[in-house]
């Protein structure tokens, strides 16, 4: 009896095991990720599914390297943030593919009309001062922090509003958890104040072609020369 | 029974697996408050959830680190974690010497603590949650006016390495909830949402006003002085950083257990 009821509590174990862990790893890249053993037993052999290391029997982990651009992504990169965002485009994209280009983010909401129009504009002066043989290599990218009222089309709308519907401008939107995490890896504080309104941190962020936080910019229409200097001689490198 | 119930629970103990790490919770019924520290004194709705009963113990985290090699102390990421994350262990998957395994795991960052908390199909409770829970006493569901319980917080804030006290050691309170007060600072899902100064981080974003709460001196009474350290604390921290007086519980949605 008791043997029996063993079997039985393990074979749930087992099913409970199976689903939670998927779910746990669920964050993983699935197109692009590369797996390998944590013990490293066959060196750097990499495998494309998930599975346990043929030698220690561990199961092997999302490995440290990415196909889009050969090297790894530096540790303090937010390009190892999961998180899967959507454009203006209604493109879904990961944080990853907009590797390879100097990123200057900021965080607002499109119906905010106090701070935010002012965010606006100081991302717009930045773009201005940017070189045209640099623009290549510099996305302005906005992200919501009101992911409900600003779907893929608001974005869109906003936009053209505001006379930044071209490549150069990137706006993303993406689940209220994502965004919580994003705001925080930017150090960014945002609270819903009302059903229309945010408070929110008035921060320019600028990330390097590997995703790391070089430069900072705090408050609105700040003297932004520090800013696009950084810009300038990250999109040089 | 109770066998299979013991090795049930030795198995679950084991995995990363939620329903694994045994850490028993209770419902916390919903209701509108006023936050203690706030721009505006509008009530705010918190709806009923699930808590864990205890913060998250140093064993039940060695069982997630050990399941979960990305968040061992030699494998995390600068941005996920910085250099105190489990610093005191003595190796990846060892607990340090002077650490018990029923005493409240610290040393974590956000990052960590919520993939925790994902992992057990749970998640972080919201600043507005957890001071929800935590305004209540042995007998009252709010008893921010009592002196008692006032006295207790802050006597509390001045006693050093409470961190090193068992779970369990503190009062429960009226919901059924140990230690939301008296051991550790928890971690919120969204303590990212604190602007103390209006739309500006500046002031709160030195190391050195970490435990800073000067500025509530002129505040009415004891219960707004502990309040804002605590809304100070989450307003001066970052995601990454690890402290060795900052752990975290998890909470559940209770519409989650009906699908």
């Amino acid at each position: 009896m008791k043997n029996y009821n063993l079997k039985k509590v393990n074979v749930i174990l087992l099913i409970l095991l199976s689903v939670v862990t998927f779910s746990c790893k669920e964050t993983v890249k699935k197109d692009t990720a590369l797996y390998q053993c944590p013990m490293h037993c066959e060196g750097e052999k990499t495998y494309t599914e998930p599975q346990k290391c043929p030698i220690c029997k561990m199961d092997t982990e999302l490995a440290n390297t990415s196909i889009k651009n050969d090297g790894e992504i530096p540790e303090m990169s937010i390009f190892n943030l999961p998180s899967k965002w959507t454009n203006q485009n209604n493109e879904n994209i990961s944080l990853l593919d907009l590797k390879g280009d100097v990123l200057v983010m900021v965080m607002i909401y499109t119906t905010c009309t106090s701070a935010c129009p002012r965010l606006v504009s100081d991302m717009r002066n930045i773009e201005r001062q940017i070189p045209d043989e640099q623009k290549n290599n510099v996305k302005l990218v906005f992200v919501s922090i009101d992911p409900i009222t600003d779907t893929p089309t608001r974005l869109k709308e906003f936009a053209k509003e505001n006379q930044m519907d071209s490549d150069q401008f990137i706006f993303l939107t993406g689940s209220v958890e994502d965004t919580r995490e994003f705001a925080a890896v930017l150090a960014v504080s945002y609270k819903q104040i009302s059903p229309k309104d945010f408070s929110h941190s008035n921060i320019i962020s600028v990330f390097n072609k590997e995703g790391v936080l070089m430069h900072q910019q705090e408050g609105l229409g700040v003297d932004n020369a520090e800013t696009v200097a950084k810009i300038i001689t990250e999109s040089n490198y | 029974m109770r066998t299979i119930g013991l090795t049930l629970s030795l198995l679950i103990a084991t995995l990363c697996i939620a329903q694994a790490q045994v850490s028993p919770m209770v419902i916390i019924k919903g209701g509108e408050y006023i936050p203690l520290y706030g721009s505006d004194s509008v009530k705010v709705k918190v709806a009923s959830i699930k808590m864990d009963v205890y913060p998250v113990t140093n064993l039940q985290f060695l069982n997630f680190v050990k399941e979960n090699p990305k968040w061992r102390r030699s494998n995390v990421k600068g941005l996920f974690a910085d250099k105190n994350y489990l610093s005191t262990w003595q190796s990846d998957t060892i607990l340090g010497i002077n650490l018990k395994k029923d005493t409240p795991i610290t040393e974590v960052s956000w990052f960590a603590a919520k993939n925790y908390c994902e992992c057990q199909n749970k998640r972080l409770p919201t600043i507005d949650e957890w001071e929800y829970a935590a305004m209540a006493d042995e007998e009252l569901p709010d008893a921010r006016q009592k002196k008692t319980y006032n006295q207790f917080i802050l006597s509390w804030y001045e006693t050093p390495k409470t961190n090193k006290n068992k779970i369990g050691s503190t009062f429960k309170n009226y919901w059924g909830i140990y230690d939301l007060h008296g051991l550790v600072w928890e971690w919120t899902g969204d303590f990212n949402s604190v602007l103390i100064s209006g739309e500006s981080r500046k002031d709160v974003d030195k190391d050195s006003n970490l435990f800073c709460g000067t500025a509530a001196i002129g505040a009415t009474d004891l219960m707004n002085y502990a309040a804002f350290m605590r809304y100070a604390f989450r307003g001066s921290i970052k995601a990454n950083y690890a402290m060795r007086n900052l752990g975290f519980r998890c909470v559940k949605d209770i519409t989650d257990e009906k699908l």
